[in-house]
């Protein structure tokens, strides 16, 4: 946890950075807009994390958003009967990517990278191919509710991001999470000491994928449905999930400061607005503090680990 | 020539191709692009066009320029253990570069391409002091680097600017004999890098520093300046490809760099080619094969006609199922 901190501390330094500038931020009104704006970001960090921890990447988040969105809406097509079992399917269709993803990676061998680059390529390709170019049909009231209505005063996707943080953190306490960190940090002394390497690593897809319906779920009430909606989505959540601390090649970090990651990376967004710098600065800036952070030392690096280990 | 190849890293004896190559991973590659191209003539044939004919080949090189000399400065970064996110970023900037030093005269040619190397080089460099001095991750490191560059693109420019004078069109649109002056310029950059990796000591120190940097860095490498040098030849790589685009344009555009793709795409081409995206094994010979490939694969969606959507699907299918391949290959070795 003490190798967790320093997000904390970027993040609340961002909180009041915006509250310094906008009084009402901090008000529950508006921190509750601005915890349902994170909340498609943050729950793709979450599952990402589980990836990244084991050693993977998944590129393949950002097209999958899309592809469910796009799905969901042809198939649901305005009507409310067809909005439970199509949230079914999404969810079903996430893991079955996350299992292709797995079982591509884990027992043919090819590099994640690779692997879900090429996933990328099939999703977007084939969701395009099936609606001929433009995103066709309509979600129901009934699904966009989970995306914009509320609860009382709490967002649907606030609560739905609260059940998404819990399972998150009971999954890396669990044994699961402890022999993910293992194949991450040494796959060969994982298997060697009785972890099934490829069935966690397939499993941690299978999060990632489960992870990107759920946001896919709440985006497409959010935002809508359109073509660009998962665009350079999985560029930022690896983003938000090494800002947390967790070191890319797997073995290092947790899964709160990666979710504390995703709520920076959208803090950071949302400071930007504030000063004006919207538009077309803010991937300059974004990317100076990015690599500044990382550089910073917010993340331990699988090299600066072997040269202090040896 | 045949006795410069004798001198090859690898033992004489073997395939022609084996001997180019310098490196085994190379000829899955050219067996399947010759596969490709009987496939590519039987299409062709039926759907009664002619695929060996001078227009398709033709096509098929200039199409592949571009994204093959990316590739081969992606293959020199990710040999030495590295990657490159931000190529399709700097692509769109060299262009706009070039286009607006030139701004339409012929004199400033020289200015603009001296220019555009220069920036490339710098952002290379800034890649490369990013990734070792800061011990960035080399994913991170180049996904900001490519943040800022488009965050100045962004900023300046809505569309195309600058205009590139006649003159410098040539080197697009030209043609000597069947080959286009595109492709030579390929051929040359592919020869470089494949002369750098075969022949100089920076070229071994890549493989080395690629295969294992604590232990390249054990037995005297100064790995960093390695990786610093790969990053610089990659974005002048992506810089040459700039000016190509450029020319073919006849302007800069700050978008021609993403829509191409170039960034994940040239990483694709490279693995394609057998060239281990973990570093140290492989080589430019394969990467060519790979653009080939892709360039051979695009000629016959044409003629096919299909969806271009559909292209995306068949060639994350074959990405995936060639690097299923490679990873069996070696695991049986």
């Amino acid at each position: 946890m003490r190798r967790a901190l320093p997000i904390f501390v970027v993040l609340a330094g961002l909180l009041v950075a915006i509250a310094v500038v906008n009084p009402y931020f901090l008000e529950p009104p508006a921190f509750l807009a601005f915890v349902k704006r994170a909340a498609p970001l943050v729950i793709l960090a979450a599952g990402q994390y589980f990836v990244i921890v084991s050693g993977e990447f998944d590129l393949s988040v950002g097209s999958l958003v899309t592809a469910e969105v796009v799905i969901a809406a042809r198939l649901i097509d305005g009507s409310a009967e067809a909005t439970w079992p199509v949230l079914a399917l999404m969810i079903a269709f996430g893991l079955i990517v996350g299992l292709v993803n797995g079982v591509v990676t884990t027992l043919l061998r090819v590099p994640s990278f690779i692997t879900t680059l090429g996933m990328l390529l099939i999703l977007s390709g084939a969701v395009f191919l099936w609606t001929g170019g433009s995103p066709r049909g309509a979600l129901s009231e009934q699904f966009r509710q989970l995306g914009r209505g509320s609860l009382g005063p709490v967002p649907w996707s606030v609560l739905i991001l609260a059940v998404v943080a819990a399972a998150a953190v009971w999954a890396t306490r669990a044994r699961f999470g402890h022999t993910l960190v293992a194949a991450g940090d040494n796959d060969r002394a994982a298997a060697l000491s009785g972890v099934r390497v490829a069935r966690v690593r397939t499993v941690a897809f299978m999060i990632s994928g489960l992870s990107a319906a759920v946001a896919a779920i709440l985006l497409g009430g959010f935002a809508g449905v359109s073509a660009q909606v998962g665009k350079g989505l999985e560029f930022q959540a690896i983003t938000a999930v090494v800002l947390g601390g967790v070191a890319l090649g797997g073995g290092r970090g947790s899964v709160a400061a990666a979710m504390a990651g995703a709520f920076t990376l959208e803090a950071l967004f949302t400071l930007l607005n504030l000063y004006g710098i919207s538009g077309a600065l803010e991937p300059a800036v974004q990317g100076v503090i990015i690599i500044a952070a990382v550089a910073l030392g917010a993340v331990r690096f699988p090299r600066a680990r072997a040269a202090a280990a040896s | 020539m045949t006795q410069q190849l004798k001198l090859g890293r690898v033992p004489a004896g073997g395939a022609l191709l084996r001997r180019i190559s310098a490196d085994r991973p190379a000829r899955p590659v050219y067996v399947a692009l010759a596969l490709l191209v009987v496939l590519g003539w039987l299409v062709f044939a039926l759907d009664g066009g002619t695929f060996l004919g001078q227009e398709n080949i033709v096509g098929i090189q200039q199409r592949s320029a571009a994204l093959g000399i990316v590739a081969v400065g992606q293959t020199l970064v990710i040999l030495a253990g590295s990657l490159d996110l931000s190529v399709a970023y700097l692509i769109s900037l060299t262009s706009l570069v070039t286009a607006e030093i030139m701004a339409g005269a012929d004199a400033n040619v020289p200015a603009a391409v001296a220019a555009a190397l220069a920036v490339s080089a710098l952002i290379g460099l800034a890649n490369g002091l990013i990734v070792t001095r800061l011990r960035v991750h080399a994913f991170i490191a180049t996904l900001g680097v490519a943040l800022v560059v488009r965050g100045a693109l962004d900023a300046r420019y809505d569309g195309p600017a600058g205009s590139v004078p006649e003159s410098f069109q040539h080197l697009g649109y030209d043609r000597i004999g069947p080959l286009p002056v595109s492709a030579l310029l390929w051929a040359a950059v592919a020869a470089c890098a494949w002369l750098l990796l075969s022949r100089t000591r920076l070229g071994y120190r890549i493989y080395a520093v690629g295969g294992d940097a604590e232990v390249a860095r054990l037995s005297g490498v100064r790995t960093e300046r390695v990786v610093v040098v790969a990053h610089v030849l990659c974005s002048v790589c992506a810089g040459i490809a700039g000016l190509l685009l450029a020319s073919r344009l006849g302007a800069g555009a700050p978008t021609v760099g993403t829509d191409g793709g170039y960034d994940l795409e040239s990483i694709a081409a490279v693995v394609l080619g057998g060239t281990a995206l973990a570093g140290g094994r492989g080589g430019v010979a394969g990467t060519v094969g790979g653009v080939l490939l892709l360039a051979v694969l695009d000629s016959i969606f044409n003629q096919l006609e299909v969806n271009s959507f559909a292209k995306d699907v068949v060639r994350g299918v074959i990405l995936v199922a060639a690097l299923a391949i490679y990873a069996r290959g070696r695991r049986t070795r």
